[in-house]
């Protein structure tokens, strides 16, 4: 198995790598990009916060099922509520990627007048 | 300069992260004490909600009124992306060449379109009981429309139909919520029986209100799809 911190390195380097992209890159779908890369490293941190060794899924059967033997459910709740968010917000961002590109003919930022730093 | 700038910010920011994880092992039974609210959720939800799945029992009953804002958000992004592109008959169209799908595509959508809606059916009717819900089900519903835009350009898909069932489903969430203060206590409370534990028929109104989530998301999301297609606005 890997050793208990790759779970973390992995997470984080995700949320990393998507900042940068965010930050760093000139392409708007590319900056797109980048945030759902970030959001991706938000959702998979804050469930394994909530993972406990050796526990199951928080999913009652009836052959299986002690409490103390559950991961804690309120992450993947939580998580189930961002990533539902995260997809609205990817979707208003494309649309209005879609719109910019149809005003101005590209989709570079620095060529977008306003947007640059 | 932005890739040097950007770089100290990511150092200074994972190291932060770093610190705050290592006060959180991984794999630590962070929820030990029966005070906490997912040992809460773990001993009590079960018996209080009666659905299998604790996640969804915290979902739709104990985080309802937050499920019900999640959804107002992705119906408001819905139509703000309709609003983002009402305006847009104005500019000039691109004039693209249409290509129709490959035999294989247009083959396969047929034949996969009723299987993935019924399978997404599937996941949110057991939302309660197995893994899933309304959200997973709604948006493997809204994958099978992807399909049909891709593939099966000559189906015309009755949007009129599909605002319909989105409002209706919405007035459903909410109605429920209202019964629930009217023979209940407060505000989307569970008033109906709990019924047999891992029977479809349990958990009281949290299929219900799944189901409603399910058809809701499903046609708000393949109203996205549909808005961001050119071809069909």
């Amino acid at each position: 198995m890997f050793h208990q911190s790759t779970y973390f390195v992995g997470c984080v380097g995700l949320m990393i790598v998507g900042l940068y992209t965010m930050l760093t890159k000139k392409n708007l779908i590319k900056v797109i990009i980048g945030l759902s890369l970030f959001e991706t490293g938000i959702y998979l941190l804050l469930v394994v916060v909530g993972y406990i060794q050796g526990a199951t899924a928080p999913i009652f059967s009836r052959t299986t099922g002690s409490p103390a033997e559950m991961v804690d459910p309120t992450p993947q709740a939580l998580v189930l509520t961002a990533i539902v968010i995260g997809v609205a917000v990817l979707a208003l961002a494309l649309s209005l990627t879609i719109r910019l590109h149809e005003h101005y003919g590209t989709l570079n930022l620095r060529k977008i007048r306003g947007l640059k730093w | 300069m932005r890739i040097l700038i950007s770089c100290v910010l990511l150092v200074i920011l994972s190291l932060g992260l770093v610190f705050a994880l290592e006060q959180a092992p991984f794999g630590s039974n962070q929820i030990d004490n029966a005070d906490k609210p997912g040992r809460f959720y773990l001993n009590q939800g079960m018996e209080k909600t009666g659905a299998a799945n604790v996640v969804t029992s915290v979902v739709v009953t104990y985080r309802g009124f937050d499920t019900l804002g999640e959804v107002t958000i992705l119906f408001i992004a819905a139509i703000g992306l309709g609003a983002v592109f009402h305006s847009r008959k104005k500019v000039k169209r691109y004039e693209k060449e249409k290509q129709s799908a490959s035999l294989i595509l247009q083959t396969g959508c047929r034949f996969l379109f009723p299987l993935i809606v019924l399978f997404g059916t599937y996941v949110f009717i057991h939302g309660h009981l197995s893994p899933g819900g309304g959200f997973q089900g709604g948006v493997i519903i809204a994958s099978a429309f992807l399909l049909l835009f891709l593939g099966c350009e000559e189906k015309k898909i009755p949007m009129k139909s599909m605002n319909t069932v989105e409002s209706l489903a919405g007035i459903i969430f909410v109605g429920i919520g209202l019964a629930g203060l009217y023979w209940g206590e407060s505000f989307l409370e569970n008033f109906l029986p709990r019924g047999m534990d891992y029977m479809l028929l349990s958990g009281g109104v949290i299929p219900i209100i799944y189901i409603a989530i399910g058809f809701k998301v499903g046609a708000e999301l393949a109203g996205i799809v549909a808005g961001l297609i050119e071809r069909n606005p």
